[in-house]
């Protein structure tokens, strides 16, 4: 599955588009300590969390995170916003619980 | 060592909004250079952990990568606390760091064993009141 289909899927909340929409996605991570998801996330996830900060947004982005995806109706702050859109990072929000929302994701992968 | 590349950043302290801005600079340049990802993802982990370290625990500092065509190779030197016991400042879950950076999603202790885990060789270079120098070593 790539970012696209996980976009027009209808589930989420497109927050910021990013630039990777044709990457795929390998696997699902979940994660809400940022120390531990830096050591932790695998390259080209699809990483669930409820942390919106910018921190999250440099994770994802080291940790070459295909994207990400804001569970619990966790919000990006309006930094963190502008801060994926200029990098090109894929942001998706849903009022689904983590667990649900991952395990929709892993089902389709 | 004629045909490195040197990267230098100046990194300011308790500016958490700019931390990482010098690990993602690396990262696109050594993706522009062809380096594999697998690399340039340690290379950025490693980076990012020591930068966000150099943020929260001392006042900034300077970081220094050097490329070169087997190797990466970061120093990473603040004048901060230094670090009084290595040992234990290493071990997985041991943390200094204070609540307002807990609330961010950091300070889980992970720092310093994630930057040994992603890399080839790192050395911590450590005086209590002076400050630390820490080299990582990427090998290509």
């Amino acid at each position: 599955m790539t970012v696209r289909e996980l976009m027009d899927d209808g589930r989420f909340r497109v927050v910021s588009p990013g630039e990777n929409e044709d990457r795929k996605v390998d696997t699902v991570f979940c994660c809400d300590l940022l120390s531990v998801a830096m050591g932790r996330a695998p390259s080209g996830c699809a990483w669930v969390t409820v942390m919106g900060n910018m921190n999250t947004l440099a994770v994802a982005s080291l940790t070459d995170a295909a994207c990400v995806i804001l569970a619990e109706g966790a919000v990006l702050d309006e930094t963190a916003r502008k801060k994926a859109g200029e990098q090109g990072i894929t942001v998706l929000a849903t009022e689904e619980p983590i667990f649900e929302t991952a395990l929709e994701i892993y089902k389709r992968l | 060592m004629e045909d490195a590349i040197i990267l230098k950043y100046g990194i300011s302290p308790d500016d958490f909004t700019r931390a990482g801005e010098a690990s993602s600079d690396v990262k696109s340049k050594l993706k522009q250079m062809g380096v594999s990802p697998e690399a340039v993802r340690k290379v950025a982990i490693a980076m990012y952990e020591g930068e966000i370290n150099m943020v929260i625990h001392a006042k900034g500092g300077e970081i220094t990568v050097q490329i070169t065509p087997d190797r990466i190779i970061m120093e990473l030197a603040d004048v901060g606390p230094g670090i009084p016991d290595v040992e234990l400042a290493m071990k997985a879950g041991y943390s200094t760091a204070p609540d307002e950076i807990r609330s961010l999603g950091f300070g889980a202790g992970m720092g310093l064993p994630n930057m040994k885990k992603y890399t080839d060789e790192m050395k911590i270079d450590t005086t209590v009141g002076v400050g630390t120098t820490i080299t990582m070593v990427v090998k290509l």
